[in-house]
């Protein structure tokens, strides 16, 4: 298990559940409570309700790969949130973009 | 975090190579060969990027649509490395990179990361705010600019496209690039033309 | 992932932590690596390379280290920590190796 190939041009999107502009939420899990885990949606937006900015691509899930388990290819989307209500404090109109994994993510 | 490491860390590596050595697994040359790999990245390559794009508007659609090649057309070997994204600055929004889980960068054509990137402070403050961690830097953003702050959770690296500042018109790409820093490139700073520079 | 409250965010989840709130940036905090630093870097990329860890492995790692650590621990000592952690419990080296 080498470097993840890169992907050239435009990344493998089909399949993907939820268009740009789709309203999501990201669950408000907490599966590091069940095992040790390797996450990489971080804390301040589980449960939170963000936009779909684009699909990026498909990636292997960095859950499994961290314990060297080969990653099922997952589609990663780009999900913009505000500020003030992640927060409760900042400028309206200022956000944060983040990489998120479709298995954390459902409709809002 | 700077700082020197702990006399057991010296010896951990020292040891750590030694075993792997010893076991066939690595030779000296191998690390010799990726550190001078890792040395050949720079924040000049970064510059030239967004130069290019300030002046070709096919190779800054380029860069949007696909930042990895567009890096491997200055040259940048990108095989096994992680995608590369670019973050379009406009007059309504500003971008900002962090990587609030760990410190990715955009190595590949930026460079070893400086110390304050990786810092728990940087870390933890850019997400929430922002422009306070802008201010650090003296920067301070025009009237209706958006903040965008793009936590790097995943596998692409980001770098920031900065809008071409006034006062460079008719400039070469060479000028352009020397106005573009490492830290233009994760948006802490935005590339500054000194007066007495500015086109006439 | 050692927070002794389950409900806090994870020691590595620092996202908006208002531990930090009053800690300055440093932009000048930008010396470059250091020897021990490189040749960390380097060492992690050759075995990287050769496919016997990948980043995510080294993270997970590196998140499994004691809070006090966490934040005592120079960015390149705990990347030396993690990739020991990882060549050890591959069986690549034994915890012998490296005492």
């Amino acid at each position: 298990m080498g470097g993840r190939a890169v992907s050239h041009g435009v990344q493998d999107v089909a399949g993907a559940r939820f268009a740009p502009g789709a309203r999501v939420r990201v669950k408000p899990a907490r599966p590091e409570r069940v095992a040790p885990m390797h996450l990489r949606t971080p804390h301040y937006v589980r449960g939170r309700e963000g936009v779909v900015a684009r699909a990026l691509g498909r990636f292997p899930n960095p859950e499994d790969l961290a314990f060297g388990r080969p990653g099922e290819p997952r589609i990663l989307y780009h999900i913009e949130f505000e500020q003030p209500p992640v927060w409760g404090e900042g400028e309206v109109g200022d956000t944060v973009l983040i990489e998120i994994f479709e298995h954390w993510l459902e409709e809002a | 975090m700077a700082g020197t490491p702990l006399p057991e860390s010296v010896e951990l590596l020292e040891k750590l190579v030694a075993a792997l050595k010893r076991r066939g697994v690595l030779v000296e040359e191998d690390i010799a060969r990726g550190q001078a790999q890792a040395e050949r990245a720079k924040p000049e390559t970064g510059a030239r990027m967004v130069a290019r794009a300030w002046v070709d508007p096919e190779f800054r659609a380029l860069m949007l649509r696909d930042g990895t090649a567009a890096a491997e057309a200055f040259g940048v070997a990108m095989a096994g490395a992680p995608p590369l994204g670019v973050l379009e600055d406009t007059d309504r929004v500003h971008h900002l990179v962090v990587c609030t889980l760990c410190s990715c960068y955009p190595r590949a054509v930026i460079g070893y990361p400086p110390h304050w990137y990786k810092s728990a402070a940087y870390r933890a403050r850019a997400v929430r705010e922002p422009r306070a961690v802008l201010a650090e830097f003296g920067t301070v953003l025009p009237a209706g600019v958006q903040v965008r702050v793009v936590d790097s959770t995943a596998d692409y690296r980001w770098m920031v496209l900065p809008t071409r500042p006034p006062g460079t018109e008719g400039w070469s790409e060479e000028q352009l690039a020397a106005i573009v820093t490492r830290d233009c490139l994760v948006g802490v700073t935005l590339p500054v033309v000194e007066r007495s520079q500015a086109a006439a | 992932m050692d927070s002794p409250d389950p409900d806090r965010p994870a020691t590595h989840d620092l996202g908006g932590n208002p531990r930090f709130r009053c800690t300055p940036v440093e932009p000048d905090d930008d010396a470059p690596p250091s020897d021990f630093d490189k040749r960390v870097d380097a060492v992690r990329a050759v075995l990287r390379e050769k496919g016997l860890f990948t980043v995510d492995e080294m993270r997970f790692n590196i998140e499994a280290l004691h809070e006090t650590e966490y934040f005592s621990l120079t960015y390149y000592e705990k990347w030396l920590r993690s990739v020991t952690a990882v060549m050890v419990r591959k069986g690549v080296i034994t915890w012998e190796d490296v005492q």
